[in-house]
């Protein structure tokens, strides 16, 4: 009824082929931005910044990342968690050689930094394929993690190997260091999502994004058609490594404020990420989100639900929410094999019908 | 339906902070993952501790206690959300029995105004008082651990270690990382050699570093493990057939849960201590009674009296001891976060006092100032005697070698303070 593009009318190009062609959902998206930007920052608290949002935002950017990656190029990737450690620790490197620079700048160059290195480690994708090529990705997560670990340099030679976020702040606001408000961790991650986000819908849409998605479907015909693999693949491994990069360096500057490579970047980084990818639903931006939402906010919530509200013991609650989310992963996966995305796409047809199907 | 279930996901979310009037000690504690084999001694024992307080003397100063848990699983993120959960309770203090999550909430608690509790763990250079007003290290940290455990092979064999050959074998992380500085100082001034094995988290996986000893074969091997990582290094040690003697952990790596899969082949393995341990303490005397008969203790109540459940227990009976100087000093008993600060920079614990508290020759005497926040730092070796299945106490406290140590806890502060631009208190 309202949902439709019946009575829309375009009368320019551009509008004809903008992101939301329909009303309804140019509405709503307004409407997400309103909230996001407009009431959430006057409401949050730390709890809610550092349990609940922040790592959402990030874990969203890291996703968008991998889904340029593994959903529109289909280059499978197991090495998101060593990406990120890369963005982590050339944000940890700025921050301390130029502390007069602002922060901002120093996440977008640590994001420049992770793609030259995911960029070199894309290169095997022109020869290998599916399986090896993860196992080649997983060969550069090992190998970064122990890099990290092995030359004090990275860590400017501190005692334990840890790396410590300095308070930077942007035009006067403390956006790391522990002085920093919920609101101006929020806003920060916020606005690098919405820029990513921005970014890669756009790069999905046009020339470089067909390409990609050509590549992903059949390699060879694309070739045939004249999209060159070698770019195509390259550019693939960049973009998405510079979003992770990015997601890196906001997770260890903003969000963790201290990290420890092994435990923060290891493997179960690049799983946990890869898992978002999947379930929020492989080649979709909105996916990104749902499966970041997915997996950050429902451990919080159980965990609230059955040891805040039911009282449970803290052991026996932390073992039910992973298999609760264990099998909801499953059950998703059964009941729809493309993710959140897909069930987001059949209720967006449904709804263009409704409340008149026939 | 959909804002019923909107409204449902927001109370759930939103459940987790209840005012409370009570003194409020959070429990950030893991009963879950790879390192739950000495996270459930220790939460039991904390826990256990306070129940006893409450259940024997109505909580402390008339103020009952209470001691919210919340599962971090040694995970970092996990512990900023529970962190983040649990402050908005009136939080007066934080033991979160991770170097890991120490080092993340030492910048926080700061700005926060929350003490931070690490016995035993954590930033050894906060034993600086003068740069680290809100963290507290006392009574031992790993510096004093490793200076403790050189001094104990020096004295193994007449002062001399000229030209011996020690290992550490360590957890790959901050944890494990922390002694490298010390040793490699001691290894100056007492002229051994030093090699480094690392090992990855969790540790399940330590064939090569083994075959790396066996093949260096060095006089001692000293450990830095926690976790599941224990009874494998000891396992490995015991099939490479390591001399046990030989092999000494830190305090994290010597529990009876660490040495029991090896059977008979860790009799003999040796780790330092901070605490007595058994139960031959007054203290058990009233545990039985007023919380492990009442049905009251924590967890499966079946870690009584282990090595771990002590160490729990001692860090709550400093915490306890430490509000009580609180109260004292703020003349009311429902004190605040900051003026439990001033209980922990005003703490006392004398001999005497300890054997008030049941538990004589239990843990050395220390007194804390404003400067100092890392106690004496003594400590003493205890040695797994298979065939009784009891850890046996060799040693006296040992006194650390501070002539070393005090220039390193001063430089790695100073560094820390440069960083965050702290101005040194105290003058």
């Amino acid at each position: 009824m309202f949902y439709r593009e019946a009575g829309d009318f375009k009368t320019s190009y551009r509008e004809d082929s903008q992101t939301f062609p329909i009303k309804f959902d140019r509405l709503r998206f307004y409407a997400v931005l309103a909230v996001a930007y407009g009431v959430i920052p006057l409401l949050i608290n730390d709890y809610w910044a550092s349990a609940v949002f922040v790592p959402f935002l990030i874990y969203s950017i890291a996703a968008i990342g991998l889904n340029i990656l593994v959903g529109y190029a289909g280059q499978v990737s197991l090495g998101t968690g060593g990406f990120m450690a890369v963005g982590a620790y050339a944000c940890y490197k700025l921050m301390t050689a130029f502390p007069e620079v602002s922060i901002f700048i120093h996440v977008l160059i640590a994001g420049g930094i992770t793609a030259a290195v995911g960029v070199l480690f894309g290169l095997p994708s022109l020869r290998i394929k599916g399986f090896y090529l993860a196992v080649a990705t997983l060969a550069a997560q090992f190998f970064l993690v122990w890099l990290f670990n092995k030359v004090p340099w990275f860590y400017n030679y501190s005692a334990s190997g840890q790396i410590n976020a300095p308070e930077r702040s942007i035009f006067g606001v403390i956006v790391t260091g522990a002085q920093t408000s919920a609101m101006a961790k929020y806003m920060f991650c916020l606005i690098m999502l919405t820029i990513v986000a921005v970014i890669a819908r756009n790069l999905t849409r046009g020339t470089v994004g067909r390409k990609w998605m050509a590549i992903r479907d059949m390699d060879i015909a694309a070739e045939i058609i004249g999209v060159n693999p070698l770019t195509t693949k390259i550019t693939a491994f960049a973009v998405s490594s510079f979003f992770i990069g990015i997601a890196g360096a906001l997770f260890f500057s903003v969000y963790l404020g201290a990290a420890e490579v092994g435990e923060a970047f290891g493997i179960q980084k690049s799983f946990l990420i890869l898992f978002m990818v999947i379930i929020g639903g492989l080649g979709s931006i909105f996916g990104s989100f749902a499966g970041a939402a997915f997996l950050v906010l429902l451990p919080v919530l159980l965990k609230n639900l059955l040891v805040g509200t039911l009282g449970w013991p803290t052991d026996l609650a932390a073992h039910i929410e992973l298999m609760i989310v264990g099998a909801l992963i499953v059950i998703f996966l059964i009941a729809e094999p493309h993710g959140l995305a897909q069930l987001w796409r059949v209720a967006k047809e449904k709804l263009r019908l409704w409340p008149f199907p026939h | 339906m959909k804002t019923t279930f909107t409204a449902l996901v927001a109370a759930a979310i939103t459940a987790a902070a209840p005012a409370m009037a009570d003194l409020v000690v959070p429990n950030l504690s893991y009963r879950t993952g790879p390192f739950a084999a000495g996270g459930i001694p220790y939460a039991d024992g904390f826990n256990d501790y306070f129940t006893l307080l409450n259940e024997r003397d109505g909580g402390i100063g008339g103020e009952k206690i209470q001691v919210p848990e919340c599962e971090t699983a040694y995970n970092t993120e996990k512990g900023v959300e529970c962190y983040e959960s649990t402050k908005g309770m009136g939080a007066l203090v934080y033991n979160p029995l991770s170097t890991g999550i120490t080092y993340q909430l030492i910048p926080k608690v700061t700005a926060d105004g929350i003490t931070l509790y690490t016995p035993g763990y954590g930033r050894t250079s906060a034993a600086n008082g003068k740069i680290f007003e809100w963290v507290f290290n006392y009574p031992a940290n790993y510096w004093d651990g490793a200076s403790v455990a050189i001094k104990y092979l020096l004295s193994q064999n007449g002062d001399d270690l000229k030209g011996k050959k020690i290992a550490l074998l360590y957890h790959n992380s901050a944890y494990g990382k922390e002694p490298i500085r010390t040793l490699e100082e001691l290894s100056k001034k007492h002229g051994f050699t030093l090699s480094t094995l690392p090992i990855d988290s969790p540790g399940q996986e330590q064939k090569s570093q083994w075959l790396q000893v066996r093949r260096e074969k060095p006089d001692y091997v000293l450990f830095w493990g926690w976790g599941v990582m224990n009874q494998v290094a000891i396992q490995e040690a015991a099939n490479i057939k390591f001399p046990m003697e030989n092999f000494v952990g830190i305090w994290w790596s010597g529990s009876e849960n660490d040495v029991k899969p090896a059977g008979a082949g860790a009799n003999g393995y040796k780790a330092i201590t901070f605490n007595g341990v058994g139960m031959d303490y007054p203290i058990y005397a009233d545990l039985k009674t007023y919380v492990y008969d009442a049905g009251k203790a924590s967890g499966a109540g079946d870690q009584e009296g282990s090595v771990i459940y002590s160490r729990g227990m001692y860090a709550a009976v400093v915490i306890a001891e430490a509000i009580r100087k609180a109260q004292e000093l703020a003349g009311h008993s429902a004190v605040n976060a900051a003026e439990v600060r001033a209980g922990f920079e005003a703490l006392e614990i004398t001999d005497a006092r300890m054997a008030e508290l049941g538990l004589a020759g239990f843990g050395q005497a220390f007194a804390a100032t404003c400067a100092d926040h890392g106690g004496p730092g003594g400590a003493m070796i205890q040695q797994w005697d298979a065939a009784a299945g009891k850890w046996m106490l060799t040693t006296d406290f040992i006194a650390p070698d501070d002539e070393v140590l005090g220039p390193l806890v001063a430089e790695d502060s100073a560094a820390y303070a440069k960083e965050n631009n702290i101005a040194e208190r105290c003058n």
